[in-house]
């Protein structure tokens, strides 16, 4: 089994993935999945999230990879947006198909942590100060720190 | 030449993506640019990609012709 990786720089359809997805495990008792999309509020008009071409998507495979060795799963779905969104955009999707849900659950849980925080991505955000940098919140290492 | 990637905040410090610069050790390259930005790129937070690979961050390095050193600051990503 292999995991459907996919780094994109146009918008995507959730639900239509995750329809296709799921019509492709028919044998999975549970699909979990997980969308980030651009938080709407604190004066934010666009959201950019940077790559680096020879490091990201291999990176995301490597993860990807891993939570296959780690957990039982039928099907792993990773996709990442990178570019100029606005709120409301999606701009990540994981989706775990698995004979039982703990373990979705779970392998979902623990690459999204690790997109947050070890994955090669730089983000800026918008408002009407002009662009500014996301360091990262100590909360992502916490986070990632799980695992 | 040899080219240096700048990733993130490094980008704005840089005032530009991408420098070509002559090849040679990379103390002379670094010693080229501004003061301030050759110091963020020694800073102990910012990781380095040789040719797409990860490597310890040495300036003790000699860039060849076609070479392509990242600088990779903190990532956030999600």
């Amino acid at each position: 089994m292999t995991a459907d990786v996919r780094l994109t720089d146009t918008a995507f359809d959730p639900a239509a993935l995750l329809s296709a997805f799921t019509g492709r495990f028919g044998s999975a008792g549970g699909v979990v999945s997980f969308l980030g999309q651009v938080r709407g509020g604190d004066g934010v008009e666009a959201l950019e999230l940077r790559h680096y071409a020879p490091l990201t998507l291999p990176g995301m495979e490597a993860l990807a990879a891993t939570a296959l060795g780690r957990w039982s799963l039928e099907g792993l779905l990773v996709l990442h947006r990178h570019g100029v969104m606005r709120p409301g955009d999606p701009i990540v999707l994981v989706a775990a198909a698995a004979r039982h849900r703990r373990d979705a659950f779970a392998a979902t849980d623990f690459v999204m942590d690790h997109l947050k925080s070890d994955s090669w991505f730089w983000k800026r955000e918008k408002t009407a100060q002009g662009w500014r940098w996301i360091e990262p919140r100590s909360e992502d290492f916490a986070d990632r720190a799980r695992w | 030449m040899a080219k240096l990637v700048f990733l993130g905040r490094l980008e704005d410090r840089a005032g530009c993506a991408e420098l070509a610069v002559t090849p040679g050790p990379l103390a002379d390259v670094l010693a080229s640019l501004d003061p301030a930005l050759a110091l963020d790129l020694l800073g102990e937070r910012v990781r380095w990609a040789l040719n797409g690979k990860l490597v310890g961050e040495s300036e003790a390095m000699v860039l060849a012709e076609g070479d392509e050193l990242a600088f990779l600051p903190p990532v956030s990503g999600g």
